[in-house]
């Protein structure tokens, strides 16, 4: 209601920047909201995607262990958008603090989900594109490709911030889900678009179930339905010059979501480097929450028609 | 309703220029649904039409399932809270239908099986903007399942078509 009142005052003095900026917070505002029902994953995707017209808004963060440099915290917000019940697109803004050296933007990613199939299947295929223009100073570890390695970071952000990446990536995401257990695989396929840079191989894979399959006739924050609790491992698998798992890194992250009534989604998850290669610790924790009929709304508020 | 009439009278006011400016500052999840929205959206009936059809394209196997918590008021209770988050952001919260997606009063749902209900529940009619609800496990699929068949439609009902 806020919004309401806020956004025809905004629009009735032009040059007023700073109401520009404000529309889309007043655009949430105005959505109503919906139960989101997230898995734990952080790394990993299963096949659902963002419920159509419903805009999923989340942050997460990543605090890093770095032998031979400073420990980070490395942080994304995301704009998840169900643009149909078969496509979702998303948008990524990353950043990181290195401690005791910097905190700088560090890049973009612009993402799309196809669903391939119209139904439920034993396994349930999505194709995953995503371009992304990072510097090398971005830590989110969001994916870990091919020869990636924890030494790639223990340079100071003014060194890493010169590299610059723009990379194409293909993902198959393979999922399935049978009696309240979500299995979840994806291999990971990434170009950087310089022609002299090889195609990278990573992996993800996910286990996950909820802590009770029936739900309780209350309406409550802490019943068991509400968390789904399970495990999430990824690494690098080489390129295409250099295949194999020689100087790669791998995690194993157990990891839990509460999803609470109130439309806000907490996530857990504490991975563990599997080599020498790979940060000792990554722990992640992410907020979420889903707006639904954002699309209708911004429709009207656009100029879309009937 | 006066509220969103004085929002879109103060929409109308602004140029398309400054709209398109406003779009781009705003979040590119918007803008896609400006340049994509959704066909399933666009014709109610149509989508009516498609989402009644689809309940004819379960197969016999799965509409001849039987449902475990038929009749049981209390697990009616709890699909009742599952609809709510999840169902009535579309469907309308007494399930008499929105722009978005069609009533469930109406007599091609009531006279559906409680396995073509839950066929449905769990693939969706993907194509025509129903997503896929198998994410929520099998008895809470149920569970809607029998909330829905517990659902009265009123003679005062009104159902979007």
């Amino acid at each position: 209601m806020i919004g309401l009142r806020i956004v025809p005052a905004c629009i009735g003095q032009p040059g007023r920047g700073i109401c520009r900026f404000f529309i889309p917070i007043f655009l949430l505002l105005l959505c109503g909201s919906s139960l989101a029902q997230e898995s734990p994953y952080i790394v990993t995707y299963d096949h659902y995607l963002e419920e159509p017209g419903n805009l999923e808004v989340e942050y997460f963060s990543t605090f890093g262990t770095q032998r031979g440099g400073n420990d980070f915290d490395a942080f994304w917000t995301e704009f998840e958008y169900g643009a149909t019940a078969w496509w979702t697109t998303e948008l990524y803004v990353d950043g990181q603090t290195t401690f005791d050296d910097s905190t700088l933007f560090t890049g973009f990613r612009v993402e799309n989900r196809f669903r391939l199939l119209e139904r439920e299947h034993l396994v349930n295929p999505v194709l995953y594109v995503e371009y992304e223009q990072t510097s090398g100073a971005d830590k989110i570890l969001k994916e870990v490709e091919g020869h990636d390695v924890e030494s790639d970071f223990a340079e100071s952000d003014a060194e890493l911030r010169k590299e610059h990446d723009h990379e194409l990536e293909l993902k198959l995401l393979l999922s399935s889900t049978f009696k309240g257990w979500n299995v979840a695989v994806s291999p990971i396929f990434t170009k950087n678009l310089l022609p002299s840079e090889p195609w990278e191989f990573a992996y993800a894979v996910g286990a996950s179930h909820p802590l009770a399959l029936k739900a309780s006739p209350e309406r409550c924050s802490f019943c068991r339905e509400n968390f789904v609790v399970g495990a999430e491992m990824y690494g690098g698998l080489g390129d295409t010059q250099s295949l194999g798992l020689h100087d790669t890194s791998h995690y194993l992250a157990p990891a839990v979501a509460w999803n609470l009534p109130s439309d806000w989604t907490f996530r857990l998850s504490s991975g563990f480097g599997l080599n020498g290669n790979s940060h000792r610790l990554l722990l992640r924790w992410g907020v979420s929450r889903e707006f639904s009929g954002f699309g209708e709304l911004a429709r009207h508020l656009f100029g879309g028609h009937e | 309703m006066r509220a969103d009439e004085e929002l879109l009278r103060a929409t109308s006011r602004m140029s398309r220029r400054k709209l398109a400016s406003l779009a781009v500052i705003g979040l590119v999840a918007c803008s896609f649904s400006l340049g994509h929205p959704q066909k399933a959206n666009v014709a109610a009936g149509k989508l009516v039409r498609s989402a009644y059809a689809a309940l004819e394209q379960a197969p016999d196997s799965a509409s001849a399932r039987r449902n475990p918590f038929e009749g049981d008021a209390r697990e009616a209770i709890a699909g009742g809270k599952l609809y709510e988050q999840h169902c009535a952001e579309c469907h309308g919260e007494k399930a008499g239908g929105t722009r978005r997606a069609p009533s469930l009063l109406r007599p091609e749902v009531r006279q559906a099986t409680p396995g073509t209900l839950f066929w449905i529940l769990t693939n969706g009619v993907v194509w025509r903007g129903m997503p896929v609800w198998s994410k929520l496990p099998e008895p809470e699929r149920w569970q809607i399942v029998t909330f829905l068949k517990s659902l009265v439609p009123l003679s005062t009902e009104t159902t979007h078509e």
